[in-house]
């Protein structure tokens, strides 16, 4: 998806494998709980980064500021080397997508008309709704399997279709990067696993993805990246074949286990005792 | 997107968009908003001409529209033009601006019951009426800007208590219940402690009523809905994406807060406009824009068909208010009683929903 995007706001730090996003020494938190009293992070160009932790670590308060939900009291996040709270809203949404934890689909509409309301950081008042969203639309839909049922009222999906219908939204914005809220949780174990292939599939299209993952398994699994969490800060990054370790697992987690080989993909499979 | 897909998806995926284009939107389903709300609009054109043959000086509607177009200016021209346009202009109008003020509440707080004079709008303007009424004496012009400061200052008090690191639809609901039912035991209590005369009048006024309406005193409202026009258009696609949750707003470039206090705004200025001239007209807020919805089945509640059924709303029940019962009443006690049981419908169905 990034290679027929032109890259406008690319001064230089964007080069592949450079931090296409990443957040600079800063304090997260809200009101006065401090969750992140400076957390430098980075999101790879090209990588599919996966936020691991235990519960209230503060993973998902990383990826809200990283997705401008958030804004830091102190340091920056940064887009390309650019503050993304320095930037008009619309511009960083063309670039950074998200899929948050929690959405909501306003009552009786249906799937297409879901899909299609991704597209409004693409459209002004005097352009609404051109070739170019209809067809960003019927792509995503096509994507995500729903084409067939783009005529269908949201509330009618079954909990998988429905995750789906948010992800085509967050599809059809086009964004070069798709950051992730725990996108799996209430689904079952199939839906989860195919949910994760698509974005696997997008990651090798060329989409840069950064995700929050509740599962060690998947996240060892998809990630190219890791960024492991405890207690608001960053206790390791790196490939998971590198970062997984029994005593990391057991020093953040506060798990007994052992780490096998994937008997599928070779990569670490952490194994609770 | 070709990749692992493979050439052949790549092909397909032009053919798809197309292919898609047409069974999965089917016209009917499509136009139907359009359709609904062309066929709203009409109505209240047939509606108006109806109106303006009701009184005193019966006329068919087809007298009523020669008398309109009519340039010998007789006395059916008079009493067509000048006795019963203003009051019909000012229904429909009135109707649609409280139609529109009901809809963007109700779509940004996510909830039926989230209509302005729910949220205490109403009973705050008619507190500062009363105020301006048995207090100052005031006049006409000294009630509507008691009403309008009354009312914006309501808004004002309930946005803020209900903000905190941004302002959530169910609590602006919550406390805009609380403030008004604070504010009306304040509105008793200026009644009671006034004259008897004083305590009418200010009643009449707090009912809601057309009939007091003249055209000089409706204009300056009606330019302001017409100069507010374009404000709810620029309003329109935000708060679409509001509706999504403000994660979502947010991700999409919305500047969420913003928006929400512009919605807010552009919602009180409507109602505003209308209650200083007429007085708290309840439930049009309320009902119009879920009826809109039913009839045009479109996603979330309809901003632009919520105008032509609050517009033909108001002008029904000003037209039983003048004519059906045995004395005129002010056409907010029609739109109280109308209105109730609709409240009432719309509650029990839920609950129901909810069980």
């Amino acid at each position: 998806m990034t290679g027929d995007t032109p890259d406008a706001s690319g001064p230089p730090g964007a080069h592949a494998g450079g931090a296409r996003l990443e957040t600079v020494d800063a304090r997260l938190g809200y009101d006065a709980r401090v969750v992140s009293a400076g957390i430098s992070a980075r999101v790879r160009e090209g990588s599919f980064t996966v936020i691991v932790g235990p519960n209230a670590c503060g993973k998902s308060t990383l990826l809200r500021a990283l997705s401008r939900l958030l804004e830091p009291a102190s340091g920056a996040v940064l887009l390309d080397g650019r503050d993304i709270f320095r930037q008009p809203p619309k511009v960083v949404a063309r670039e950074v997508g998200l899929l948050p934890q929690a959405s909501t689909a306003p009552d009786g509409i249906v799937v297409a008309d879901l899909v299609a309301r991704g597209r409004y950081p693409h459209q002004g008042l005097f352009r609404s709704s051109g070739a170019e969203d209809r067809a960003a639309v019927a792509e995503a839909l096509e994507v995500v399997g729903l084409a067939d049922l783009a005529a269908r009222p949201v509330a009618e999906l079954s909990g998988g279709q429905r995750q789906r219908a948010f992800v085509a939204m967050a599809l059809a914005q086009r964004t070069p990067v798709l950051l992730l809220d725990e996108p799996t949780t209430f689904l079952d174990i199939a839906h989860q696993v195919e949910l994760l292939d698509l974005f696997a599939r997008l990651h090798r299209e060329g989409t840069t993805i950064a995700a929050v993952l509740h599962d060690l398994n998947q996240a060892a699994r998809y990630a190219t990246d890791l960024v492991v969490m405890k207690a608001g800060a960053i206790v390791a990054t790196g490939a998971p074949a590198d970062v997984l370790t029994e005593e990391l697992v057991h020093d953040v987690f506060g798990l007994a286990c052992v780490v096998v080989p994937d008997p599928i993909t070779g990569g670490p499979l952490v194994v609770p005792r | 997107m070709p990749d692992d897909a493979g050439r052949d998806d790549a092909v397909n995926a032009g053919t798809a968009s197309v292919a898609l284009a047409r069974p999965a939107f089917p016209m009917r389903e499509r136009m139907r908003p359009v359709a609904a709300t062309t066929l709203l609009a009409l109505l209240c054109g047939v509606a108006a001409v109806v109106a303006l043959g009701i009184g005193d000086l019966p006329l068919s509607p087809a007298e009523v529209v020669r008398a309109a177009f009519a340039t010998d200016g007789g006395f059916a021209t008079t009493v067509v033009l000048e006795w019963r346009l203003p009051r019909v202009a000012v229904a429909l109008a009135f109707g649609a601006a409280l139609a529109v003020s009901g809809a963007l509440f109700q779509s940004l707080t996510a909830n039926p019951l989230g209509s302005p004079d729910v949220i205490g709008f109403a009973t705050g303007s008619y507190t500062g009426a009363l105020i301006a009424i048995t207090v100052a004496g005031a006049s006409f012009a000294g009630t509507a800007a008691g009403a309008l400061i009354g009312g914006l200052g309501t808004a004002l008090a309930v946005y803020l208590l209900a903000y905190r690191r941004g302002v959530q639809g169910f609590r602006l609901i919550v406390v805009g219940i609380g403030v008004t039912a604070m504010l009306s035991s304040v509105n008793t209590w200026l009644l009671l402690r006034s004259d008897t005369e004083v305590a009418m009048e200010a009643s009449i006024w707090g009912a809601g009523s057309l009939a007091l309406v003249d055209g000089a005193q409706a204009l300056p409202a009606l330019v302001g809905l017409v100069l507010l026009v374009p404000v709810i258009v620029l309003l329109a696609r935000p708060l679409r994406q509001l509706e999504l949750g403000d994660d979502a707003a947010r991700a999409h470039g919305v500047r969420v807060e913003p928006a929400r206090l512009a919605v807010v705004a552009g919602g009180v200025a409507l109602i505003a406009l209308v209650t200083a001239v007429a007085g708290p007209i309840a439930f049009v807020a309320l009902a119009a824009p879920q009826i809109a919805k039913r009839l045009t089945r479109s996603a979330g509640v309809p901003l632009l068909a919520s105008a032509p059924t609050g517009a033909l709303l108001l002008l029904g029940a000003d037209l039983v208010a003048q004519h059906v019962l045995p004395t005129p009443v002010p056409v907010g006690v029609v739109t109280v009683v109308g209105g109730g049981a609709y409240l009432l419908a719309l509650l029990v169905h839920e609950a129901r929903r909810r069980l």
